[in-house]
């Protein structure tokens, strides 16, 4: 999902930066909100941020012979709506578009919109569709996280498509031919992230229910707080 | 909580053989990142990039600092897991002593009610 440094003419580096902006910033004054009003979600804040820092660090084989990153945005977009991973995202991007040299400046409009945006945004879409068609917190949050991650990747095709054009099939055939090279790549990653979000929330569900409850990921388990550990 | 460890070594097992398998069935292809294949392939259609990074870090060294967010990451990531289980535990220690005396069932019963939810909530 990371289109390098450079490689977005500039009118779509401007225009993808303007695009981004409004939602990083309206994500930071989110997280500042979650901080101030709730100080006791930090910790699983953190956790979240720490979700993408480290799955987006890492570069995984997939069928297609090449290889690619999973985002990690979803649990963090499930469990405090998607307007704080646009910031922690941007965080992410920043990070490897100055230290890695992966991604850029000139093109982290555009990456953050897919990354940190888009992705977080489609995956929250799916995790409520899934949660209000019946089924249970964790098969919700693999369809959630999984889509989180193809959704970006699925973003990212689109903006290539939009700035280079096929010379002959226009824009469709572009899109199709980087859906191509991200898409089919992406789906056994987004398997797996999904897969590790399932195992991240398992953790939570056991050792962080009353966060999970007060952030309305979980219902109270039981009103009258007979069992309740806290 | 067997079952549930069950479930949690089947999970782990399914992810490291979703990209296990690729590399068993076809070892011989390159597996480049897509990223970079994108690049190459606008580079052939003679795009130039318009900007460069400042600082571009060699391949050994870029390894290194991908590493090196990956540990970021993990490390802050098990601190918090840790920091709540061991929260859970202590509640449940506490709550396990302070109704020792009266009634030996209460325990037996918190320990279910914090491990039941999770358990239908994976149907």
């Amino acid at each position: 999902m990371h289109i390098a440094e450079g490689f977005l003419p500039p009118a779509h580096a401007i225009g993808w930066t303007v695009a981004a902006a409004p939602f990083v910033a309206h994500g930071a004054r989110a997280v500042v909100t979650e901080v101030r009003e709730n100080p006791e979600s930090t910790l699983l804040l953190g956790a979240a941020g720490a979700f993408t820092f480290v799955l987006s660090a890492i570069k995984l084989p997939s069928v297609t012979g090449s290889s690619s990153h999973p985002t990690g945005t979803g649990p963090g977009a499930i469990l405090f709506r998607p307007p704080v991973m646009a910031l922690l995202g941007t965080v992410v991007l920043l990070f490897q578009a100055l230290l890695l040299a992966h991604g850029g400046l000139t093109t982290l409009g555009a990456n953050a919109f897919a990354f940190a945006v888009v992705g977080p945004w489609a995956g929250y879409g799916a995790y409520r569709l899934t949660r209000a068609a019946g089924a249970g917190l964790l098969p919700a949050v693999f369809v959630g996280v999984a889509l989180a991650d193809l959704a970006t990747y699925l973003m990212t095709s689109l903006q290539l498509a939009l700035a280079f054009p096929d010379a002959t099939s226009g824009f469709v055939g572009a899109l199709a031919k980087f859906l191509a090279v991200f898409a089919l790549t992406q789906v056994p990653l987004a398997i797996g992230e999904g897969l590790l979000g399932v195992l991240l929330f398992r953790v939570l569900t056991r050792n962080a229910r009353p966060e999970l409850e007060r952030l309305g990921v979980l219902e109270p388990a039981t009103p009258t707080t007979a069992g309740s550990p806290l | 909580m067997k079952r549930s460890a069950l479930v949690t070594a089947l999970i782990v097992v399914t992810v490291v053989a979703l990209f296990a398998v690729p590399l068993i069935v076809n070892p011989g292809a390159g597996y480049g990142g897509a990223d970079g294949r994108v690049t190459e392939e606008l580079e052939a259609d003679g795009y130039e990039p318009w900007f460069d990074s400042f600082f571009s870090p060699a391949g050994e060294t870029e390894s290194g600092l991908f590493a090196l967010q990956a540990a970021l990451g993990g490390g802050v990531l098990g601190y918090v897991l840790g920091r709540l289980r061991g929260r859970r535990a202590a509640a449940e220690a506490a709550t396990a002593t302070a109704t020792a005396e009266p009634a030996t069932a209460e325990p037996a019963t918190a320990t279910p009610a914090t491990t039941t939810p999770a358990e239908t909530d994976q149907r």
